[in-house]
């Protein structure tokens, strides 16, 4: 009976301890960041006092700010040039014979499984043999070819899931089809829409390979500038950078979490 | 009629595969195919066997494969963990392990250069305890620890989501039909696991195969993998030619490693008997 | 010696108290079935047995012996889950040698093995089928073949029709019964289902919030509720409050009736149970107490019809029909009266009638 029961708890001790080893590999990284960010000397040997100075500098500082401004805004509308192509690409598949559709869906898949390195190649391969010259439109461009798949991802299988029934049952009540889409499907798939979207929004913003390879020279997002930046030498505008996108992220993320919950309730 | 009408909704979604996945893929096999003066010639493809090219992908495919492996054995157990504990919701459980998968991966890989260099802050502490420094950083450890921080997220995921699916019932089954803990492992949860292992596995083995950031951060110009060779040639030496022809090299590793895994994956659900 | 018992079981779940000093002894070779609505402590009590739940307090004896913290996998027995459990990544054959190959048998005794069961649950030759390939009915044929070939003690079934339609419901009975008697071992059985407590079992365990009900022969239970509980909750019953005038006399809804019951005392408050078939039709002033039809339905065996008589509206079965709104008269053979103590307060209600 005891036996039983030491075992129990040195099992759960075990599991804890487990836990907690994984836990630090993947926050000490980022709390250590976090609190140089903080430090006002410009080495990280010494810590010279408190201070918000690199938080100022970074704010004063016009390249990190337009790159951040340029992640957002692509970010932003590759992910919505996305959802709306690919919400309409699953409405027409749909009507699409089973053999088209698994040929399509297919072809759909390759920019996922791809290394971003080829992918980000081909693509400046094909703006420069077109003769386009490299700007933020072609960033977007990429953006919005690697988003599509992620948005098919999610909608298509909150398709597959709806019933016909209720559009038929639409239908049959005498509304038209676009008022029947807009009001009865669409609320269905919504879930499955909004996460493709989610989905986009933060592969975009996360990617460095692809816009690495189709930028311009002028074009920066946070990911081609911190590249560059580390390259050169690390700066502690960097560390503060971290931080205000870690704690975005969380807050961001918690909220998500919260609001989704409850809605299960 | 209506049909047709709503085929052609997927017209802008099949006008981008053409031109941001099929035209480019045409494009980069044109270029990897000739010389700069435009003649075909397969020289860029055996470009893999001479200089330091073959060097370069036998450590991207070593590196890879070793930090695909350290992934695998740190998320199996965790997910086993995750699985059935009962530390307050799962939900926010499996939201802690992999948080940090949306911090952008570059500033996470800057991280390990901030803790890992000579006068960094791990060698800072144990300095003041006056233990022997850890001198990793520009050595492919150092590379592989990156991957494993960068990626861990991918596979913790998908082998979690593969767990959760598991009945409890099934386990319940097999402990009332005799089964002992390893049994059970064995027989039944990693077989069902299966499909999130395959996954968790390309989603690290491939952008590990196939990076270049990391290696450039972390290995500071001295650990060159396949990647940072085809970067540089693109960004550096500019021999277009050369590096598509690498490219496609590297594409057709990626293929033949997706087929290993799948063949791996079959045999094994084969074996179960 | 009892083959299983139950000690003074509690177990509580977040707080709430699922089984409550929970007393049952199951003798060898029997055919018993707890029968309860969901959330009675049915399937906790099966759970604790199989061992994939531990109590609070209280000892589980296999043969005398104690196995409370025995783990699931060293217990002499086997169960049959409800969603049948079935192992996805194996066929048939691998399901059904499963436990066996964890007890070393041989190959050859396992081929037999497999044989011999598959032919008692009717599916021979499903030896290489995928699980997903069987109907829900077939699957719960496997999970019972994958539980007895390794002959346990006794068996444990969780609702395990509870997912097949009604005619193969009906159907896996009879198999059920057929099986037990072939094997000869001991089955315990939870279900929420009446019928089928009643169609298979030798004895009855009607549990409600974690206290036993009334236990006994299908005969007993549906015959001599104990109480209110248990007459609701098998078959259909009027349920009828009532005053005991003295031995043998009844009034229920203003009217005298005989019975056979004796010593609630004089001038009582008492239920009555009566079966909706056991009450008898006639022409108005024939019966002990008149009323008029208010509703009429077929069914199929028969009519059930409501009559209303005395301020009480009585289910009445009866193979012919009387139209809406037809005077009556109804009477009931004193046999057919079952006379119930009233409960005296909430927890009585619910009280373990197992002392």
């Amino acid at each position: 009976m005891m036996n039983f029961k030491t075992r129990k708890i040195a099992s759960k001790v075990c599991r804890g301890l487990y836990l907690a080893a994984i836990l630090l590999f993947l926050y000490l990284p980022i709390l250590t960041l976090m609190v140089l960010s903080f430090n006002d000397g410009k080495t990280m040997t010494k810590w010279m006092g408190f201070s918000f100075r690199w938080y100022e500098e970074m704010l004063g500082n016009k390249v990190i700010m337009d790159a951040l401004i340029n992640t957002l805004t692509i970010a932003f509308w590759a992910a919505a040039i996305a959802t709306v192509i690919g919400l309409l690409a699953c409405i027409g598949m749909n009507s699409m014979k089973e053999k088209s559709r698994l040929m399509i869906m297919g072809l759909n898949n390759i920019p996922l499984l791809n290394a971003d390195i080829v992918t980000g190649i081909s693509i400046m391969l094909m703006f420069v043999v077109c003769g386009i010259s490299l700007n933020y439109g072609t960033v977007l461009f990429s953006h919005i070819t690697f988003c599509i798949p992620y948005v098919i991802l999610s909608v298509m299988p909150k398709f597959k899931q709806l019933q016909n029934s209720t559009y038929e049952a639409a239908l049959d009540l005498g509304a038209s089809p676009a008022y029947a889409f807009f009001k009865v499907v669409l609320p269905d798939i919504m879930p499955g829409v909004l996460s493709g979207f989610l989905l986009s929004f933060t592969m975009s913003v996360d990617d460095f390979v692809i816009t690495h390879f189709t930028r311009g020279a002028g074009i920066n997002t946070l990911s081609t500038l911190i590249y560059s930046q580390v390259k050169v030498g690390i700066r502690p505008t960097l560390y503060a950078l971290s931080t205000v996108i870690f704690l975005l992220v969380l807050i961001i993320l918690v909220i998500v979490n919260i609001l989704s919950s409850r809605k299960n309730r | 009629m209506n049909r047709n009408i709503k085929r052609i909704f997927s017209g802008p979604f099949l006008a981008f595969i053409l031109c941001g996945t099929i035209i480019p893929m045409v494009v980069i096999a044109f270029y990897g195919l000739t010389d700069r003066s435009g003649a075909f010639t397969v020289d860029n493809i055996f470009a893999i066997v001479t200089g330091d090219h073959p060097q370069a992908l036998g450590l991207s495919l070593l590196l890879a494969f070793i930090s695909t492996i350290i992934c695998l054995i740190i998320a199996f157990p965790l997910g086993l963990i995750l699985k059935d504990s009962n530390l307050g919701k799962k939900g926010f459980m499996i939201f802690v392990f992999i948080l940090p998968m949306w911090m952008n991966f570059l500033l996470r890989t800057m991280a390990w250069q901030v803790l890992l260099e000579r006068n960094g802050v791990i060698n800072l502490i144990l300095k003041s305890l006056e233990l022997p420094l850890l001198d990793i950083i520009n050595t492919p450890t150092a590379v592989v620890l990156g991957m494993v921080y960068d990626y861990l997220p991918f596979m913790v995921l998908p082998i979690y989501n593969a767990m959760i699916k598991i009945d409890n019932s099934l386990i319940e089954a097999a402990y009332d039909l005799g089964a002992s803990k390893a049994t059970v492992l064995k027989r039944i949860i990693v077989p069902l696991s299966v499909p999130g292992i395959v996954s968790g596995i390309t989603m690290v083995f491939v952008p590990s195969l196939t990076t270049f950031a990391i290696s450039t951060m972390l290995g500071g110009g001295k650990v060159n993998l396949i990647g940072n060779i085809i970067e540089q040639e693109f960004t550096v030496s500019s021999n277009w030619n050369l590096g598509a022809g690498l490219s496609l090299v590297m594409m057709v590793f990626i293929v033949i490693s997706m087929i290993m895994i799948e063949k791996f994956d079959r045999e094994g659900e084969g074996n179960m008997l | 010696m009892p083959l299983i018992e139950f000690c003074d079981i509690s177990k509580s779940f977040d707080g709430e108290l699922v089984l409550d000093e929970f007393n049952l002894k199951i003798k060898e070779n029997e055919f018993i079935t707890l029968l309860g609505p969901s959330g009675c402590g049915k399937t906790t009590t099966l759970r604790i047995l199989g061992g994939f739940e531990t109590p609070d307090t209280g000892k589980v004896l296999f043969k005398g012996e104690d196995i409370t913290n025995l783990a699931p996998n060293k217990r002499p027995l086997n169960t049959v889950f409800q969603k049948y459990a079935l192992f996805p990544n194996m066929n048939i054959a691998e399901n059904i040698a499963f436990g066996l190959k964890i007890s070393g048998k041989s190959k050859e005794y396992i081929n037999d093995k497999i044989k011999y069961a598959l032919k008692l649950v009717n599916l021979s030759g499903f030896e290489k089928r995928s699980v997903d390939s069987l109907s829900g009915g077939q699957q719960q044929r496997i999970a019972i073949a994958r539980a007895i070939v390794n002959e346990p003690k006794i068996l444990l079934l969780d609702e395990p029709l509870g997912a097949l339609d009604l005619k193969l419901r009906q159907e896996m009975q009879y198999e059920l019964i057929r099986l037990k008697k072939e094997l000869g071992i001991t089955f315990l059985y939870v279900t929420h289902d009446q019928e089928e407590a009643l169609t298979m079992s030798d004895k009855v365990v009607v549990m409600n919030q974690g206290y036993i009900q009334q236990m006994g022969t299908p005969e007993e239970i549906y015959n001599e509720p104990e109480n209110a509980f248990v007459a609701d909750f098998i078959g259909d019953s009027n349920i009828i409050d009532a005053v005991m005038i003295e031995d043998r006399v009844v009034k229920i809804c203003g009217h005298i009736f005989s019975c056979i019951d004796e010593g609630f005392g004089r001038n009582k408050p008492v239920d009555v149970v009566i079966r909706p078939e056991d009450i008898i039709i006639g022409k108005p002033g024939e019966g002990t107490i008149d009323g008029t039809v208010t509703s009429n339905v077929f069914i199929g065996v028969h009519y059930e019809m409501c009559i209303e008589a005395g301020g009480f509206e009585w289910l009445v079965q009866n193979t012919t029909s009387y139209p809406v709104g037809t005077r009556v008269s109804m009477k009931v053979a004193p046999e057919n009266i079952q006379i119930m103590h009233k409960p005296q307060s909430e927890d009585e209600e619910a009280m373990a009638l197992d002392e």
